[in-house]
């Protein structure tokens, strides 16, 4: 109950902000602006737009959760409303989560906005719905509810700046940790190996949510990796929650 | 009476700064508040009032020491569900209405929707906010803002209630309204611990107080057993005698006209001056004796002198 009136303040308050519906228009902008661009291609020019589309949701959703996710617990601490409500029968950890599933509605919203948007370009070209873009688009949404939760660690000890350039950081370090995967695979067992799946396991691999690629070729993918992922991105969002509890518990609020 | 508020050997550091250095702002405050009284909490700027209030109310972690309410850790879910909290210079989110705060606040207290709707009506009248119920908060003006945070702290009908400087930056007419909140709470048998820097205000409506000087409780008690009542000089007005006449009797503070303020320091003096104005004459326009204040203990207390 209190997570949830917690929840409806922050869903209120971040659709208030400006910066969503800037990032939203250019989203909507960027994937309507495919159909020109599938033009220019020489090819298969659905697939452009597919491509090109899901990219847009991906990298607009991600801003999103980064640019107002960082602020909302820090504009609580900095405006001091913070002082109001934890003198209440709220604990820190309610409030974190309630800020957390605020943020996770609004982005589910946006998410499902640009995703009718995508999907009625693709049916201008298509004219037929095609399952595995719902798909991709619900795995994006599923790496922004954690880069979400990574916003709130951040921006529960730090500035918005820095937690913006953490956040975005952990972003593209969560893109790019598949290659340790690989290395790992291609090196001899020894310390060396040791530390490189030491590393891998507390590095995100944000790999885990992209299946846009199979989406827009139409790969089959096994039920086995899907449920991977889903479990992969709820322990990793419930640690780093954890993370940020613990960051705030133990916070004095001068 | 049993104690609403039980501190002891309170103690809290921060350390502030790029380079960081321990500043300790509570050196062993020792206090408490019995139930139904009203208790000012005193001192100058940066005494460490804000700090112990946020020790009290678990925004703040003590470095060590004791805080109960009503008998209970001041971090347990009984003792936040009896208390309420307003803020100094209290901001709240500026879009929503004082109603939609309001039932905000009272989601957190878990309070049933029939149960909210009667408190916020009777709330928003008691504040005098009831015309304003529908507008956003980034509309009102700062004593309506204290008014709203006032609502806000007394929501779930508390026992005790935590006002720092509630009375700051209001206009004397909104000041009394306040006061007389404050007073209504002690006929109720709420226990109000406040802070403020405006002492007539204190005077008036506290049962005890406690000065914090540089972290540390310098003074406390009853305020009747702090102030007392001695004369400590008078102030006469005097009219149709020329001052000089009252060289060796009293000190001419003013002189306005054909009137002289002067200042008697010896309650014997003031029959001679009596003596004198009726010799030449003269008239009193005024005479009143002034007795000790809380803001002479104050002043003393925290200079000393």
């Amino acid at each position: 109950m209190k997570i949830w009136a917690i929840a409806g303040i922050t869903f209120k308050e971040a659709k208030r902000d400006r910066i969503l519906y800037l990032l939203f228009f250019f989203a909507a902008v960027s994937i309507s602006a495919t159909r020109i661009l599938a033009i220019l291609t020489v090819g298969d020019r659905v697939k452009i737009i597919k491509d090109v589309g899901l990219a847009s949701i991906s990298i607009f959703g991600v801003l999103m959760a980064v640019l107002i996710g960082t602020s909302l617990v820090y504009k609580e601490i900095d405006k001091k409303t913070i002082l109001t409500l934890l003198s209440k029968p709220l604990r820190r950890a309610e409030f974190i989560l309630g800020k957390f599933l605020g943020l996770v509605l609004t982005l589910f919203v946006m998410t499902v906005g640009m995703g009718l948007i995508f999907l009625a370009v693709v049916y201008l070209h298509t004219s037929r719905i095609e399952w595995p873009l719902l798909v991709a688009i619900a795995y994006v949404f599923l790496e922004l509810v954690l880069i979400t939760a990574v916003a709130i660690l951040f921006s529960s000890f730090s500035t918005p700046i820095l937690s913006s350039i953490f956040s975005l950081a952990f972003y593209l370090i969560g893109h790019i940790s598949w290659g340790l995967n690989l290395l790992i695979k291609k090196m001899h067992a020894g310390a060396g190996k040791a530390a490189a799946r030491f590393l891998y396991v507390f590095l995100p691999d944000l790999e885990n949510f992209n299946f846009r690629t199979e989406a827009v070729h139409g790969l089959p993918i096994p039920s086995s990796i899907f449920l991977y992922s889903i479990l992969y991105g709820v322990c990793y969002t419930a640690f780093i929650l954890a993370l940020a509890i613990l960051v705030f518990r133990r916070r004095d609020f001068i | 009476m049993a104690d609403a508020i039980r501190i002891e050997s309170l103690r809290k550091s921060f350390r502030l700064g790029f380079i960081p250095k321990t500043t300790e702002i509570l050196k062993g405050i020792t206090f408490s508040v019995s139930e139904g009284e009203v208790f000012g909490y005193l001192g100058p700027n940066g005494a460490g009032k804000t700090t112990t209030i946020k020790c009290l109310l678990g925004l703040v972690f003590p470095d060590a020491g004791s805080i109960e309410i009503f008998g209970h850790p001041h971090l347990s879910a009984r003792a936040r569900q009896s208390l309420g909290f307003l803020p100094e210079n209290p901001y709240f989110y500026d879009y929503l209405t004082a109603s939609e705060f309001l039932a905000f606040t009272a989601d957190l207290f878990g309070l049933g929707r029939r149960e909210k709707d009667g408190r916020i009506d009777r709330l928003l009248k008691l504040v005098g906010l009831e015309r304003a119920a529908g507008l956003p908060l980034r509309k009102f003006s700062r004593g309506m803002l204290q008014r709203a945070g006032l609502a806000q702290a007394l929501i779930n009908d508390p026992k005790l209630v935590v006002l720092d400087e509630p009375l700051g930056g209001m206009d004397p007419l909104g000041r009394k309204e306040i006061r007389d909140i404050i007073v209504r709470f002690k006929q109720e048998g709420k226990t109000v611990l406040f802070t403020s820097h405006i002492l007539q205000d204190i005077e008036m409506i506290c049962d005890h107080v406690a000065i914090i000087v540089g972290g540390r409780v310098v003074k406390q008690g009853a305020l009747q057993d702090l102030v007392s009542e001695k004369v400590l000089f008078t102030e006469m007005t005097v009219a149709g005698v020329p001052p000089d006449a009252f060289r060796g009797l009293g000190e001419s503070l003013s002189v306005q006209g054909d009137r002289v303020l002067l200042k008697i320091v010896e309650e014997r003096r003031v029959d001679a001056v009596l003596s004198l104005v009726r010799e030449k004459n003269g008239r009193v326009v005024s005479l009143s004796p002034r007795t000790e204040t809380l803001e002479d203990i104050f002043v003393e207390t925290v200079t000393g002198r």
